[in-house]
């Protein structure tokens, strides 16, 4: 892809002793869709904030497009931002609205008038102009929230939880909005959320965060499929997270049984964490009273170490429809593990349970909670 | 028959409350200089009073001071609320809030006593440098800003702490300056509160007598002090159309502020957009 954009460089940030950032490095690039996503006090505010001037970091320069704005104020930057509530001026049409920017900085009124326009018609709100804000919807508030900020021709457009506000469907809907406005627009997206499926939707690039740390960068299929630390495993979507040893490359124990697996390098007989989505587990009901060694029994183990010649067996104790799939809790050696599987397990059914050693996904332990900020190589 | 009842209990209280007011009015139209016989109506009173250049000093003395000390307060009282709003510990705010209350909650009697030791004191002070304080306007305009400022502040605070942060940022994020973003977005917020404010310091300067009765000093005087004067001298009719006149005047500017204070709070209970 293109040139570094933006790059944050050692950044660091406390409020009142507690500290929000801790030397946060990250570049982005131009055109990029980049979202930080983490839960709430983890930090990724304030870097939106830092980005956009309405805060100053300690320590640590911001760089943007090869000059340090650092000490600019956010009136000098081109960046603009879109607020987690809208922030309309509620005095003012939607015209003006929209106008607000352009008029500070004294642009004709005919550049003006286009523009108020052409930004409705981004936004689909053509003809609104006259109505005032509080007339509108929340998600109608927010298109033009979006609209009043890309007048400016900003480079770089910051999103603080624009969609929080919404209801599911209006969030779903505007999330191809933005997505089609991207595109439209070609710059760049900094967008912050702690909705991990918004974030997997529509970035290109999300960088998860915890405790004022970066956990992980990466595209959403690397963040999904590849969880570098139990943390982002357990942020972003179910999964079942539990302690193994990495018996040697491509064999790890867990519960008592090993499984293949396709990671390599953990050394041997090393402790690790092992993590499983709900959906890569499959299940195999054990027929009704095969006693262990009969012949009905054999066929289903044969069935799942054809998957793995490692497998668990376990009891379904809850059961829940969800629409696409069963969502299931299957107890097996004291550990109630978490199975999504389109074909239904009654509750009370014996059964086995394996998974492809391609979707066992192995992580180090961290030996401390500082740790878990794992230092990262450029991506 | 209960509400037979308590209507009359209503109306019984407001004759209480308006009956010495309304008598006054009355006799301000009295052709007759005793308040004993009714010699018929009148404008006489209001003419002799228009006439009259004392009371037409103190006249203008109270409409300067009601609109310069409003002024200021206003003012000063923005500047505090800014600084109050702003101010992120809690412990520090309260103890200030607490501290703007207390004069309003002070007799009027004990501010006009302090008021005018302070002024004596000063003057002293002053007086191993050759200057003087001379009772008078300035005395006067100083004490009723004092008097006014927690109200002024108090009305404006409230609308300033709705402000939503972030419209402000957002001014700034679209290029404003924090001084272009303060007049632009912030100030049209809070003109509601502003404007009462003025309206109730405006008020309360123009119908006080106590506290100005103790910093005026001689030969200077407004309306309410001039009455008392005059009325300590023997009753004179004018006094009757003086004070309603300046019942009026109050009346009026109560229900410009009563106005505005529903508007306000009618703007203010808007759902956040």
């Amino acid at each position: 892809m293109s040139n570094k954009l933006i790059d944050l460089q050692h950044i660091t940030k406390s409020f009142d002793g507690t500290m929000v950032l801790d030397d946060l490095c990250l570049y982005i690039r131009e055109n990029e869709f980049l979202t930080l996503l983490g839960p709430s006090g983890c930090g990724k505010t304030t870097t939106l904030r830092i980005l956009g001037g309405f805060e100053h970091p300690d320590s640590g320069r911001v760089i943007f497009d090869g000059a340090d704005i650092t000490d600019l104020s956010p009136n000098k930057r081109q960046l603009n931002t879109v607020f987690q509530k809208y922030a309309l001026f509620s005095h003012m049409n939607i015209a003006d609205n929209i106008a607000f920017g352009l008029k500070i900085r004294k642009k004709s009124k005919e550049y003006i008038d286009d523009k108020i326009k052409y930004a409705l018609k981004l936004v689909n709100l053509e003809g609104f102009e006259t109505r005032m804000p509080d007339s509108l919807s929340g998600g109608q508030q927010q298109r033009i929230a979006i609209a009043r900020a890309i007048v400016n021709e900003p480079k770089v457009l910051l999103l603080d939880e624009p969609l929080g506000a919404l209801d599911l469907k209006l969030r779903q809907d505007m999330q191809y909005e933005l997505i089609r406005l991207k595109n439209e627009l070609g710059i760049t997206f900094i967008y912050v959320t702690h909705d991990q499926e918004e974030a997997l939707t529509m970035s290109d690039t999300i960088v998860v965060m915890n405790q004022g740390y970066i956990q992980q960068i990466g595209t959403p299929e690397d963040i999904y499929n590849e969880p570098q630390n139990a943390f982002v495993a357990d942020f972003i979507g179910d999964s079942n997270i539990l302690p193994g040893i990495m018996i040697k490359d491509q064999l790890v124990e867990f519960m008592g049984a090993r499984f293949a697996c396709v990671d390599t390098g953990f050394g041997t007989n090393k402790p690790v964490d092992v993590v499983i989505r709900p959906e890569d587990l499959k299940l195999f009901a054990l027929p009704e009273g095969a006693e262990k060694g009969s012949e009905a029994y054999q066929s289903c183990v044969s069935k799942a170490e054809a998957l793995n010649p490692g497998y668990l067996t376990g009891v379904v104790s809850h059961l829940i429809f969800k629409g696409v799939h069963y969502e299931m809790e299957v107890q097996s050696g004291g550990f109630e593990w978490l199975v999504h599987s389109t074909r239904l397990f009654a509750v009370g059914t014996k059964v086995l349970m394996s998974v492809d050693p391609f979707n066992i996904q192995i992580m180090n332990k961290p030996e401390s909670e500082d740790e878990q900020a794992v230092a990262l190589e450029d991506m | 028959m209960k509400k037979v009842l308590s209507r009359i209990y209503l109306a019984f209280i407001f004759i209480l409350l308006y009956a010495p007011i309304l008598v006054l009015i009355i006799l301000s139209f009295n052709d007759s200089k005793t308040r004993a016989k009714w010699g018929g109506w009148t404008l006489k009173w209001y003419q002799q009073m228009l006439l009259n250049a004392d009371i037409m000093a103190a006249f203008r003395n109270t409409l300067i001071i009601a609109l310069l000390s409003a002024l200021i307060s206003t003012l000063l009282g923005l500047l505090a609320a800014i600084g109050l709003n702003r101010m992120k510990r809690k412990s520090t705010r309260t103890v200030i809030m607490s501290a703007l209350n207390i004069p309003m909650l002070n007799a009027e009697i004990v501010t006009g006593i302090s008021l005018m030791l302070v002024f004596i004191a000063f003057g002293q002070f002053l007086n191993h440098w050759g200057y003087t304080i001379a009772f008078g306007f300035g005395t006067v305009l100083i004490g009723h800003i004092t008097f006014n400022l927690p109200y002024t502040v108090l009305s404006i605070l409230p609308p300033l702490s709705k402000v939503n942060v972030s419209t402000y940022e957002a001014a700034l994020d679209l290029g404003c300056s924090s001084r272009q973003a303060f007049f632009r977005i912030v100030f049209p917020d809070i003109l509601p509160g502003i404007l009462s404010g003025f309206l109730l310091a405006f008020t309360l300067s123009l119908d006080d007598f106590v506290i100005t009765h103790f910093v005026k000093g001689p030969g200077f005087d407004t309306l309410s002090t001039k009455i008392y004067t005059e009325v300590r001298k023997g009753i004179k009719p004018e006094m009757y159309a003086l004070s309603t006149l300046l019942f009026v005047s109050v009346l009026a500017l109560l229900l410009i502020f009563g106005r505005s204070r529903n508007e306000h709070k009618a703007a203010s209970e808007k759902p956040v957009a």
